[in-house]
Protein backbone atom coordinates (compact mmCIF):
# COMPACT_ATOMS: atom_id res chain seq x y z
CA UNK A 1 0.00 0.00 0.00
CA UNK A 2 3.09 2.25 0.82
CA UNK A 3 4.78 1.19 -1.87
CA UNK A 4 2.25 2.04 -4.19
CA UNK A 5 1.38 5.54 -2.71
CA UNK A 6 5.18 6.50 -2.84
CA UNK A 7 5.78 5.27 -6.24
CA UNK A 8 2.89 7.52 -7.92
CA UNK A 9 4.75 9.99 -5.64
CA UNK A 10 7.77 9.16 -7.11
CA UNK A 11 6.29 8.96 -10.95
CA UNK A 12 4.79 12.44 -10.25
CA UNK A 13 7.56 14.00 -9.33
CA UNK A 14 9.60 12.82 -12.20
CA UNK A 15 6.79 14.02 -14.80
CA UNK A 16 6.30 17.27 -12.85
CA UNK A 17 10.54 18.15 -13.60
CA UNK A 18 10.06 16.81 -16.98
CA UNK A 19 7.63 19.31 -17.59
CA UNK A 20 9.09 22.29 -16.25
CA UNK A 21 12.29 21.42 -18.08
CA UNK A 22 10.48 21.27 -21.18
CA UNK A 23 8.71 24.53 -20.76
CA UNK A 24 11.30 26.73 -19.58
CA UNK A 25 13.69 24.77 -22.63
CA UNK A 26 11.05 25.83 -25.29
CA UNK A 27 13.09 29.59 -24.68
CA UNK A 28 16.10 28.07 -25.44
CA UNK A 29 14.95 25.36 -28.10
CA UNK A 30 13.41 28.74 -30.01
CA UNK A 31 16.56 30.87 -29.93
CA UNK A 32 18.95 27.65 -31.14
CA UNK A 33 16.37 26.75 -34.01
CA UNK A 34 16.58 30.37 -35.57
CA UNK A 35 20.23 30.86 -34.65
CA UNK A 36 21.03 27.64 -36.80
CA UNK A 37 18.50 28.26 -39.66
CA UNK A 38 20.37 31.71 -39.71
CA UNK A 39 23.41 30.75 -40.00
CA UNK A 40 24.06 30.38 -43.48
CA UNK A 41 22.79 34.08 -44.41
CA UNK A 42 25.19 35.46 -41.66
CA UNK A 43 27.87 33.59 -42.84
CA UNK A 44 27.53 35.22 -46.30
CA UNK A 45 27.50 38.78 -45.22
CA UNK A 46 28.39 40.70 -42.46
CA UNK A 47 25.90 41.44 -39.60
CA UNK A 48 26.83 45.13 -40.70
CA UNK A 49 25.74 44.72 -44.14
CA UNK A 50 22.44 42.90 -43.43
CA UNK A 51 21.53 45.70 -41.06
CA UNK A 52 22.65 48.68 -42.83
CA UNK A 53 22.10 48.39 -46.76
CA UNK A 54 18.52 48.62 -47.91
CA UNK A 55 18.69 46.55 -51.23
CA UNK A 56 16.16 43.65 -51.35
CA UNK A 57 16.86 41.83 -54.64
CA UNK A 58 16.27 38.34 -53.17
CA UNK A 59 16.87 36.04 -56.39
CA UNK A 60 19.87 38.31 -56.79
CA UNK A 61 21.07 37.35 -53.81
CA UNK A 62 21.04 41.40 -52.17
CA UNK A 63 19.45 41.33 -48.26
CA UNK A 64 19.61 44.43 -46.94
CA UNK A 65 17.30 45.08 -44.70
CA UNK A 66 17.40 48.52 -43.57
CA UNK A 67 13.96 49.79 -44.85
CA UNK A 68 12.69 47.08 -42.59
CA UNK A 69 14.16 48.03 -39.67
CA UNK A 70 13.68 51.62 -40.12
CA UNK A 71 9.70 50.59 -40.91
CA UNK A 72 9.65 49.06 -37.64
CA UNK A 73 11.14 51.24 -35.50
CA UNK A 74 9.00 54.77 -37.14
CA UNK A 75 5.70 52.81 -36.41
CA UNK A 76 6.60 51.42 -33.17
CA UNK A 77 8.38 55.25 -32.24
CA UNK A 78 4.33 56.88 -33.46
CA UNK A 79 2.85 53.76 -31.19
CA UNK A 80 4.69 54.65 -28.06
CA UNK A 81 3.99 58.68 -28.63
CA UNK A 82 0.29 57.72 -28.56
CA UNK A 83 0.17 55.02 -26.49
CA UNK A 84 2.71 56.68 -23.70
CA UNK A 85 0.97 59.97 -23.00
CA UNK A 86 -2.76 58.30 -22.78
CA UNK A 87 -1.85 55.35 -20.98
CA UNK A 88 0.04 57.31 -17.86
CA UNK A 89 -3.25 60.05 -17.50
CA UNK A 90 -5.88 57.34 -17.30
CA UNK A 91 -3.90 55.20 -15.14
CA UNK A 92 -2.71 57.75 -12.53
CA UNK A 93 -6.60 59.00 -12.51
CA UNK A 94 -8.25 55.38 -12.39
CA UNK A 95 -5.27 54.64 -9.18
CA UNK A 96 -4.86 58.37 -7.42
CA UNK A 97 -8.27 60.28 -8.58
CA UNK A 98 -11.14 57.54 -9.44
CA UNK A 99 -13.31 55.55 -6.81
CA UNK A 100 -12.80 51.81 -6.54
CA UNK A 101 -16.09 51.27 -8.81
CA UNK A 102 -14.35 52.96 -11.63
CA UNK A 103 -10.76 51.09 -11.34
CA UNK A 104 -12.86 47.93 -11.21
CA UNK A 105 -14.96 48.70 -14.20
CA UNK A 106 -11.68 50.14 -16.20
CA UNK A 107 -9.99 46.45 -15.54
CA UNK A 108 -12.70 45.50 -17.42
CA UNK A 109 -12.50 47.44 -20.57
CA UNK A 110 -8.60 47.16 -20.44
CA UNK A 111 -8.89 43.42 -19.99
CA UNK A 112 -11.55 43.21 -23.58
CA UNK A 113 -8.94 45.52 -25.32
CA UNK A 114 -6.23 43.40 -24.62
CA UNK A 115 -8.47 40.12 -25.52
CA UNK A 116 -9.22 41.06 -29.18
CA UNK A 117 -7.39 39.34 -31.54
CA UNK A 118 -4.85 41.50 -33.37
CA UNK A 119 -6.52 40.72 -36.54
CA UNK A 120 -9.84 41.94 -35.46
CA UNK A 121 -7.95 45.26 -35.01
CA UNK A 122 -7.07 45.00 -38.67
CA UNK A 123 -10.25 44.96 -40.02
CA UNK A 124 -10.90 47.71 -37.13
CA UNK A 125 -8.03 49.78 -38.89
CA UNK A 126 -8.48 49.17 -42.67
CA UNK A 127 -12.38 50.24 -42.18
CA UNK A 128 -11.97 53.35 -40.18
CA UNK A 129 -7.97 54.67 -40.01
CA UNK A 130 -7.26 53.49 -43.31
CA UNK A 131 -9.97 55.59 -45.24
CA UNK A 132 -9.57 58.85 -42.40
CA UNK A 133 -6.03 59.05 -43.27
CA UNK A 134 -6.10 59.02 -46.84
CA UNK A 135 -9.56 61.48 -47.32
CA UNK A 136 -9.25 63.55 -43.98
CA UNK A 137 -5.91 63.76 -42.88
CA UNK A 138 -3.32 63.14 -45.68
CA UNK A 139 -4.69 65.91 -48.13
CA UNK A 140 -3.78 68.60 -45.78
CA UNK A 141 0.12 67.80 -45.82
CA UNK A 142 0.75 65.54 -49.00
CA UNK A 143 -0.61 65.18 -52.11
CA UNK A 144 -1.53 61.31 -52.54
CA UNK A 145 -1.74 58.85 -49.90
CA UNK A 146 -3.58 55.40 -50.34
CA UNK A 147 -4.19 56.01 -46.15
CA UNK A 148 -2.49 52.36 -45.83
CA UNK A 149 0.73 53.89 -44.16
CA UNK A 150 3.20 54.90 -41.24
CA UNK A 151 0.52 56.24 -39.23
CA UNK A 152 -1.94 53.86 -39.53
CA UNK A 153 -0.02 51.44 -38.55
CA UNK A 154 1.08 53.46 -35.80
CA UNK A 155 -2.40 54.55 -34.37
CA UNK A 156 -3.28 50.28 -34.38
CA UNK A 157 -0.30 49.68 -32.52
CA UNK A 158 -0.83 52.00 -30.41
CA UNK A 159 -4.40 51.36 -29.05
CA UNK A 160 -2.90 47.48 -29.37
CA UNK A 161 -0.21 48.35 -26.56
CA UNK A 162 -2.32 50.97 -24.45
CA UNK A 163 -4.00 47.83 -22.16
CA UNK A 164 -0.86 46.04 -21.50
CA UNK A 165 0.81 49.22 -20.46
CA UNK A 166 -2.15 50.58 -18.69
CA UNK A 167 -2.02 46.96 -16.88
CA UNK A 168 1.55 47.12 -15.62
CA UNK A 169 1.29 50.88 -14.78
CA UNK A 170 -1.78 50.05 -12.42
CA UNK A 171 0.32 47.60 -10.78
CA UNK A 172 3.54 50.09 -10.27
CA UNK A 173 1.66 53.05 -9.44
CA UNK A 174 -0.33 51.04 -6.90
CA UNK A 175 2.93 49.42 -5.20
CA UNK A 176 3.74 52.71 -4.22
CA UNK A 177 3.34 52.54 -0.13
CA UNK A 178 -0.10 54.63 1.14
CA UNK A 179 2.21 55.88 3.95
CA UNK A 180 4.27 57.89 1.69
CA UNK A 181 1.19 59.64 -0.22
CA UNK A 182 -0.08 60.12 3.62
CA UNK A 183 3.17 61.64 4.39
CA UNK A 184 3.40 64.49 1.58
CA UNK A 185 -0.34 65.28 2.36
CA UNK A 186 0.67 66.05 5.80
CA UNK A 187 3.16 68.23 4.85
CA UNK A 188 0.78 70.34 2.93
CA UNK A 189 1.55 69.06 -0.29
CA UNK A 190 -1.59 69.21 -2.59
CA UNK A 191 -3.07 65.48 -4.13
CA UNK A 192 -1.51 67.16 -7.83
CA UNK A 193 1.97 67.67 -6.24
CA UNK A 194 1.69 64.12 -4.15
CA UNK A 195 1.14 62.53 -7.47
CA UNK A 196 3.82 64.31 -9.58
CA UNK A 197 6.71 64.52 -6.83
CA UNK A 198 5.72 61.53 -4.88
CA UNK A 199 4.24 58.51 -6.63
CA UNK A 200 5.52 59.19 -10.23
CA UNK A 201 8.86 59.87 -8.91
CA UNK A 202 9.05 56.62 -7.16
CA UNK A 203 7.29 54.82 -10.16
CA UNK A 204 9.76 55.96 -12.58
CA UNK A 205 11.72 52.38 -13.55
CA UNK A 206 8.58 50.83 -13.70
CA UNK A 207 7.48 53.42 -15.77
CA UNK A 208 10.67 52.80 -18.09
CA UNK A 209 10.21 49.23 -17.73
CA UNK A 210 6.46 49.42 -18.94
CA UNK A 211 7.46 51.16 -22.35
CA UNK A 212 10.09 48.81 -22.66
CA UNK A 213 7.65 46.06 -22.88
CA UNK A 214 5.37 47.91 -25.06
CA UNK A 215 8.15 48.52 -27.42
CA UNK A 216 9.14 45.08 -27.48
CA UNK A 217 5.06 43.85 -28.00
CA UNK A 218 4.91 46.48 -31.09
CA UNK A 219 8.04 45.41 -32.72
CA UNK A 220 6.90 42.05 -32.70
CA UNK A 221 2.73 42.60 -33.35
CA UNK A 222 2.25 41.39 -36.97
CA UNK A 223 -1.30 40.88 -38.65
CA UNK A 224 -3.10 44.03 -37.98
CA UNK A 225 0.13 46.01 -38.68
CA UNK A 226 0.63 43.96 -41.82
CA UNK A 227 -3.34 44.55 -43.12
CA UNK A 228 -2.54 48.27 -42.70
CA UNK A 229 0.76 49.84 -43.84
CA UNK A 230 0.75 48.93 -47.39
CA UNK A 231 3.91 46.95 -47.47
CA UNK A 232 6.09 48.40 -49.43
CA UNK A 233 10.00 48.08 -49.99
CA UNK A 234 10.69 51.03 -49.77
CA UNK A 235 11.80 53.92 -47.32
CA UNK A 236 9.02 55.71 -46.22
CA UNK A 237 9.34 59.58 -47.03
CA UNK A 238 6.72 60.85 -44.52
CA UNK A 239 4.64 59.04 -42.18
CA UNK A 240 1.68 58.95 -44.74
CA UNK A 241 3.57 56.64 -46.97
CA UNK A 242 3.94 52.50 -46.81
CA UNK A 243 6.36 50.58 -44.83
CA UNK A 244 7.08 47.58 -44.40
CA UNK A 245 7.88 46.11 -41.53
CA UNK A 246 10.38 42.76 -40.16
CA UNK A 247 7.25 41.00 -38.52
CA UNK A 248 5.18 41.84 -42.01
CA UNK A 249 7.92 41.01 -43.88
CA UNK A 250 8.31 37.33 -42.96
CA UNK A 251 4.04 36.60 -42.70
CA UNK A 252 3.73 37.70 -46.40
CA UNK A 253 7.10 35.64 -47.77
CA UNK A 254 7.61 32.68 -45.18
CA UNK A 255 6.65 29.25 -46.84
CA UNK A 256 6.46 30.06 -49.94
CA UNK A 257 10.14 30.88 -50.44
CA UNK A 258 11.26 27.43 -49.33
CA UNK A 259 12.83 26.80 -52.88
CA UNK A 260 15.31 29.54 -52.35
CA UNK A 261 17.46 28.25 -49.37
CA UNK A 262 19.11 31.46 -48.74
CA UNK A 263 15.84 33.32 -48.72
CA UNK A 264 14.67 31.40 -46.29
CA UNK A 265 18.20 31.95 -44.16
CA UNK A 266 17.28 35.84 -44.90
CA UNK A 267 13.88 35.20 -43.34
CA UNK A 268 15.01 33.31 -40.50
CA UNK A 269 17.74 35.96 -39.64
CA UNK A 270 14.63 38.24 -39.76
CA UNK A 271 12.94 36.75 -36.74
CA UNK A 272 15.95 35.70 -34.93
CA UNK A 273 16.84 39.36 -34.82
CA UNK A 274 13.02 39.98 -33.49
CA UNK A 275 13.50 37.31 -31.30
CA UNK A 276 16.87 38.83 -29.77
CA UNK A 277 15.84 42.10 -29.80
CA UNK A 278 12.42 40.95 -27.89
CA UNK A 279 13.83 38.64 -25.38
CA UNK A 280 16.45 41.32 -24.25
CA UNK A 281 13.71 43.79 -23.63
CA UNK A 282 11.66 41.25 -21.80
CA UNK A 283 14.41 40.58 -19.39
CA UNK A 284 15.29 43.22 -18.66
CA UNK A 285 12.11 45.28 -17.84
CA UNK A 286 11.16 42.23 -15.99
CA UNK A 287 14.23 42.03 -13.74
CA UNK A 288 13.14 45.84 -13.25
CA UNK A 289 9.61 44.99 -12.08
CA UNK A 290 10.29 42.22 -10.29
CA UNK A 291 12.46 44.31 -8.17
CA UNK A 292 9.58 47.04 -7.29
CA UNK A 293 7.69 44.18 -6.44
CA UNK A 294 9.86 42.99 -3.82
CA UNK A 295 11.20 46.31 -2.50
CA UNK A 296 7.46 47.50 -1.57
CA UNK A 297 6.37 43.44 -0.48
CA UNK A 298 8.08 43.33 2.82
CA UNK B 1 -1.17 78.61 -9.80
CA UNK B 2 -0.87 75.25 -8.45
CA UNK B 3 -4.70 74.78 -8.13
CA UNK B 4 -4.92 75.64 -12.39
CA UNK B 5 -2.33 73.23 -13.20
CA UNK B 6 -3.92 69.91 -11.08
CA UNK B 7 -7.04 71.45 -12.75
CA UNK B 8 -5.99 71.13 -16.71
CA UNK B 9 -4.32 67.46 -16.00
CA UNK B 10 -7.62 66.31 -14.39
CA UNK B 11 -9.40 67.12 -17.94
CA UNK B 12 -6.67 65.90 -19.33
CA UNK B 13 -7.11 62.04 -17.43
CA UNK B 14 -10.54 62.11 -17.41
CA UNK B 15 -10.21 62.66 -21.41
CA UNK B 16 -8.07 60.39 -22.43
CA UNK B 17 -10.31 57.67 -19.87
CA UNK B 18 -12.80 58.55 -21.78
CA UNK B 19 -11.05 58.54 -25.07
CA UNK B 20 -9.64 54.65 -24.21
CA UNK B 21 -13.43 53.44 -23.85
CA UNK B 22 -15.06 54.84 -26.15
CA UNK B 23 -12.15 53.39 -29.09
CA UNK B 24 -12.96 49.69 -27.67
CA UNK B 25 -17.20 50.71 -27.68
CA UNK B 26 -16.21 52.45 -31.83
CA UNK B 27 -13.99 48.90 -32.61
CA UNK B 28 -16.96 46.90 -31.42
CA UNK B 29 -19.52 48.97 -33.03
CA UNK B 30 -17.48 48.92 -36.44
CA UNK B 31 -17.44 45.26 -36.55
CA UNK B 32 -20.71 44.84 -35.38
CA UNK B 33 -22.06 47.36 -37.89
CA UNK B 34 -20.31 45.64 -40.69
CA UNK B 35 -20.80 41.97 -39.44
CA UNK B 36 -24.55 42.06 -38.77
CA UNK B 37 -26.24 42.14 -42.02
CA UNK B 38 -23.97 39.12 -43.66
CA UNK B 39 -24.60 37.28 -40.70
CA UNK B 40 -26.91 34.32 -41.29
CA UNK B 41 -27.78 30.83 -40.12
CA UNK B 42 -26.42 29.89 -43.66
CA UNK B 43 -23.20 31.60 -42.76
CA UNK B 44 -22.39 29.95 -39.80
CA UNK B 45 -23.77 26.51 -40.77
CA UNK B 46 -22.18 26.00 -44.59
CA UNK B 47 -18.73 25.58 -45.72
CA UNK B 48 -17.88 27.99 -48.91
CA UNK B 49 -18.33 26.09 -52.11
CA UNK B 50 -16.25 27.33 -55.51
CA UNK B 51 -13.21 28.29 -53.50
CA UNK B 52 -13.17 30.29 -50.38
CA UNK B 53 -11.29 33.45 -51.86
CA UNK B 54 -13.44 33.51 -55.15
CA UNK B 55 -16.67 31.59 -54.71
CA UNK B 56 -19.63 33.58 -53.84
CA UNK B 57 -21.98 30.69 -52.31
CA UNK B 58 -21.50 29.02 -48.60
CA UNK B 59 -20.43 30.27 -45.21
CA UNK B 60 -17.18 29.95 -42.46
CA UNK B 61 -18.12 26.70 -41.26
CA UNK B 62 -14.58 25.20 -42.04
CA UNK B 63 -12.92 28.01 -39.89
CA UNK B 64 -15.15 27.75 -37.08
CA UNK B 65 -14.69 24.18 -36.40
CA UNK B 66 -11.07 24.45 -38.01
CA UNK B 67 -10.51 26.96 -35.04
CA UNK B 68 -12.52 24.66 -32.60
CA UNK B 69 -10.51 21.85 -33.27
CA UNK B 70 -6.93 23.70 -33.39
CA UNK B 71 -7.92 25.63 -29.93
CA UNK B 72 -9.84 21.92 -28.00
CA UNK B 73 -6.87 19.90 -28.17
CA UNK B 74 -4.05 22.80 -27.61
CA UNK B 75 -5.63 22.96 -24.70
CA UNK B 76 -5.55 19.34 -23.67
CA UNK B 77 -1.65 19.74 -24.34
CA UNK B 78 -1.22 22.84 -23.18
CA UNK B 79 -3.10 21.80 -19.42
CA UNK B 80 -1.14 18.28 -19.56
CA UNK B 81 2.07 20.52 -19.07
CA UNK B 82 1.14 23.86 -17.57
CA UNK B 83 -0.76 22.28 -14.21
CA UNK B 84 2.26 19.90 -13.44
CA UNK B 85 4.62 22.86 -13.69
CA UNK B 86 2.77 25.41 -11.68
CA UNK B 87 2.01 22.59 -9.05
CA UNK B 88 6.43 22.02 -9.12
CA UNK B 89 7.33 25.55 -8.72
CA UNK B 90 4.48 26.06 -6.07
CA UNK B 91 4.42 23.11 -3.91
CA UNK B 92 7.28 20.78 -4.29
CA UNK B 93 9.96 22.99 -4.78
CA UNK B 94 10.83 25.21 -2.22
CA UNK B 95 9.25 29.09 -1.74
CA UNK B 96 12.57 30.90 -2.27
CA UNK B 97 14.22 28.09 -5.02
CA UNK B 98 16.27 29.50 -7.73
CA UNK B 99 15.13 27.38 -10.16
CA UNK B 100 11.42 28.70 -9.60
CA UNK B 101 12.60 32.08 -10.15
CA UNK B 102 14.47 31.42 -13.43
CA UNK B 103 11.46 29.73 -14.68
CA UNK B 104 9.20 32.31 -13.77
CA UNK B 105 11.29 34.69 -15.89
CA UNK B 106 11.08 32.53 -18.71
CA UNK B 107 7.61 32.23 -18.96
CA UNK B 108 7.13 36.10 -18.55
CA UNK B 109 9.87 36.56 -21.73
CA UNK B 110 7.77 33.22 -23.75
CA UNK B 111 4.73 35.81 -23.00
CA UNK B 112 6.52 38.42 -24.58
CA UNK B 113 7.42 36.65 -27.68
CA UNK B 114 5.33 37.30 -30.72
CA UNK B 115 2.72 34.83 -32.62
CA UNK B 116 4.86 35.09 -35.51
CA UNK B 117 8.42 33.80 -34.19
CA UNK B 118 6.03 30.84 -32.59
CA UNK B 119 4.56 30.41 -36.45
CA UNK B 120 7.93 30.51 -37.98
CA UNK B 121 9.51 27.93 -35.60
CA UNK B 122 6.74 25.79 -35.49
CA UNK B 123 7.05 25.76 -39.33
CA UNK B 124 11.05 25.09 -39.02
CA UNK B 125 10.16 22.24 -36.68
CA UNK B 126 7.50 20.54 -38.90
CA UNK B 127 9.95 20.79 -41.86
CA UNK B 128 12.09 18.71 -40.03
CA UNK B 129 9.81 16.23 -39.15
CA UNK B 130 8.73 16.24 -42.46
CA UNK B 131 5.47 17.51 -41.90
CA UNK B 132 2.86 19.59 -44.39
CA UNK B 133 0.65 22.48 -43.32
CA UNK B 134 -1.73 20.82 -41.37
CA UNK B 135 -3.94 20.39 -38.08
CA UNK B 136 -1.22 18.92 -36.44
CA UNK B 137 1.34 21.71 -37.04
CA UNK B 138 -1.15 24.17 -35.99
CA UNK B 139 -2.10 22.53 -32.86
CA UNK B 140 1.59 22.36 -32.32
CA UNK B 141 1.92 26.21 -32.63
CA UNK B 142 -0.97 27.00 -30.74
CA UNK B 143 0.28 24.75 -27.60
CA UNK B 144 4.05 26.80 -27.89
CA UNK B 145 2.21 29.71 -27.69
CA UNK B 146 -0.03 29.31 -24.73
CA UNK B 147 1.49 27.26 -22.72
CA UNK B 148 3.18 30.36 -20.82
CA UNK B 149 0.04 32.42 -20.98
CA UNK B 150 -2.01 29.44 -18.86
CA UNK B 151 1.41 28.95 -16.74
CA UNK B 152 1.28 32.13 -15.64
CA UNK B 153 -1.66 32.71 -15.09
CA UNK B 154 -2.58 29.53 -13.10
CA UNK B 155 0.38 30.75 -11.15
CA UNK B 156 -0.94 34.14 -10.20
CA UNK B 157 -3.49 32.01 -7.94
CA UNK B 158 -1.34 29.46 -6.79
CA UNK B 159 1.17 31.76 -5.16
CA UNK B 160 -1.95 32.87 -2.71
CA UNK B 161 -2.56 29.40 -1.66
CA UNK B 162 -1.98 29.59 1.83
CA UNK B 163 1.22 27.59 2.91
CA UNK B 164 -0.53 26.27 6.00
CA UNK B 165 -2.69 24.12 4.11
CA UNK B 166 -0.22 21.95 2.01
CA UNK B 167 1.89 21.87 5.79
CA UNK B 168 -1.66 20.46 7.64
CA UNK B 169 -2.00 18.04 3.88
CA UNK B 170 1.30 16.93 4.60
CA UNK B 171 1.66 16.39 8.52
CA UNK B 172 -1.54 14.14 7.72
CA UNK B 173 1.26 11.91 6.30
CA UNK B 174 0.33 12.43 2.75
CA UNK B 175 2.66 12.25 -0.13
CA UNK B 176 3.61 15.00 -2.15
CA UNK B 177 1.38 14.02 -5.15
CA UNK B 178 -1.38 13.38 -2.79
CA UNK B 179 -0.74 17.01 -1.76
CA UNK B 180 -1.11 18.28 -4.69
CA UNK B 181 -4.61 16.83 -5.39
CA UNK B 182 -6.20 18.40 -2.60
CA UNK B 183 -4.34 21.60 -3.66
CA UNK B 184 -5.93 20.92 -7.32
CA UNK B 185 -9.54 21.34 -5.87
CA UNK B 186 -8.49 25.08 -4.66
CA UNK B 187 -6.55 25.52 -7.97
CA UNK B 188 -9.67 24.90 -9.65
CA UNK B 189 -11.24 28.49 -10.39
CA UNK B 190 -7.76 29.60 -11.43
CA UNK B 191 -7.11 26.67 -13.67
CA UNK B 192 -10.57 27.26 -15.58
CA UNK B 193 -9.62 30.89 -15.87
CA UNK B 194 -6.55 30.46 -17.18
CA UNK B 195 -8.49 28.19 -20.07
CA UNK B 196 -10.93 30.75 -20.62
CA UNK B 197 -7.87 33.18 -20.93
CA UNK B 198 -5.41 30.95 -23.34
CA UNK B 199 -8.69 29.70 -25.70
CA UNK B 200 -9.20 33.62 -26.10
CA UNK B 201 -5.45 34.20 -27.01
CA UNK B 202 -4.97 31.12 -29.32
CA UNK B 203 -8.16 31.40 -31.32
CA UNK B 204 -8.26 34.65 -32.27
CA UNK B 205 -3.93 34.57 -33.50
CA UNK B 206 -3.42 34.78 -37.19
CA UNK B 207 0.17 34.45 -37.42
CA UNK B 208 0.71 31.15 -35.56
CA UNK B 209 -1.45 29.29 -37.90
CA UNK B 210 -0.44 31.31 -41.18
CA UNK B 211 2.25 29.06 -42.22
CA UNK B 212 1.48 26.26 -39.94
CA UNK B 213 -1.99 24.92 -40.10
CA UNK B 214 -2.54 26.18 -43.51
CA UNK B 215 -5.85 27.10 -45.18
CA UNK B 216 -8.62 25.45 -46.79
CA UNK B 217 -12.56 24.71 -48.05
CA UNK B 218 -13.18 21.91 -46.11
CA UNK B 219 -13.51 20.60 -42.52
CA UNK B 220 -10.28 18.59 -41.69
CA UNK B 221 -11.09 14.48 -41.24
CA UNK B 222 -7.62 13.73 -39.84
CA UNK B 223 -4.40 15.58 -37.97
CA UNK B 224 -2.50 15.60 -41.04
CA UNK B 225 -5.25 17.94 -43.58
CA UNK B 226 -4.51 21.17 -43.56
CA UNK B 227 -7.86 22.99 -41.89
CA UNK B 228 -9.17 26.45 -41.62
CA UNK B 229 -8.99 29.43 -38.55
CA UNK B 230 -11.30 31.92 -37.89
CA UNK B 231 -8.58 34.38 -38.07
CA UNK B 232 -7.19 33.59 -40.86
CA UNK B 233 -11.09 33.52 -42.98
CA UNK B 234 -10.83 37.05 -42.00
CA UNK B 235 -7.43 37.55 -42.99
CA UNK B 236 -7.40 35.79 -46.37
CA UNK B 237 -11.25 36.95 -47.34
CA UNK B 238 -11.29 40.14 -46.68
CA UNK B 239 -8.42 40.92 -49.23
CA UNK B 240 -10.83 39.31 -51.86
CA UNK B 241 -12.18 40.94 -54.57
CA UNK B 242 -15.41 39.76 -54.56
CA UNK B 243 -17.87 41.58 -52.13
CA UNK B 244 -19.65 38.21 -51.19
CA UNK B 245 -16.88 36.52 -50.21
CA UNK B 246 -15.89 40.35 -48.25
CA UNK B 247 -18.31 39.70 -46.14
CA UNK B 248 -17.82 36.34 -45.38
CA UNK B 249 -14.67 37.68 -43.80
CA UNK B 250 -16.97 40.55 -41.60
CA UNK B 251 -19.01 38.11 -40.69
CA UNK B 252 -16.25 36.15 -39.29
CA UNK B 253 -15.06 38.71 -37.84
CA UNK B 254 -18.01 39.17 -35.85
CA UNK B 255 -18.16 35.10 -34.81
CA UNK B 256 -14.56 35.73 -33.65
CA UNK B 257 -15.51 39.11 -31.57
CA UNK B 258 -18.54 37.66 -29.94
CA UNK B 259 -16.34 34.51 -29.05
CA UNK B 260 -13.98 36.58 -27.11
CA UNK B 261 -16.32 38.70 -25.33
CA UNK B 262 -18.10 35.65 -24.19
CA UNK B 263 -14.64 34.13 -23.01
CA UNK B 264 -13.97 37.11 -21.33
CA UNK B 265 -16.99 38.01 -19.49
CA UNK B 266 -16.89 33.92 -18.56
CA UNK B 267 -13.75 34.38 -17.34
CA UNK B 268 -14.94 37.36 -14.48
CA UNK B 269 -18.23 35.11 -13.81
CA UNK B 270 -15.92 32.26 -13.42
CA UNK B 271 -13.31 33.83 -11.11
CA UNK B 272 -16.17 34.82 -8.86
CA UNK B 273 -18.28 32.14 -9.21
CA UNK B 274 -15.86 28.92 -8.68
CA UNK B 275 -14.12 30.70 -5.32
CA UNK B 276 -16.01 29.37 -2.56
CA UNK B 277 -13.83 26.48 -2.00
CA UNK B 278 -11.03 28.83 -1.54
CA UNK B 279 -9.65 29.36 2.10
Amino acid sequence: MLKGRLLKDRIARHYMLLATIFSIFILFLIGGGLLVKSLPIMQEKSLWTLLTTSNWRPFKGDFGFASYILSTLYVTAIAIAIALPLSLLTSIYIIEYASPRILRAFTAVVDLLSGIPPVIYGVWGTLTIVPFISEKLAPHFVEFSTGYSVLAGGIVLAIMIIPLIISILIEVFSAVPKEMREASLSLGATKWQTVKKVVIRKSIPGIVAATVLAISRAFGETIAVLMVCGNFTTLPKSIFDACYPIPALIANNYGEMMSVPRYESALMFAAFLLFFIIVLFNVISRLVLIQIDKRYQL
Amino acid sequence: MKKLEEKIFKILMIGSTVLILSILLYILYVIMKKGLPSLSWDMISKIPSGGFYLGKEGGILNAIMGSLYLIFFSVVISLMISVPVVMYLNFTLRRKSKLAAFARLTFDVLFGIPSIVYGAFGFTVMIYFGLQASLLGGIIAISLLIIPVMIRSIDEVAILIPNDLVEATKSLGATNYETIKVITRQLLPGISTAVLLSVGRGIGDAATVLFTAGYTDSIPTSLTQPTASLPLAIFFQLSSPVEEVQNRAYAAALVLTIIILTLSFAARYFSRRLSKNKI
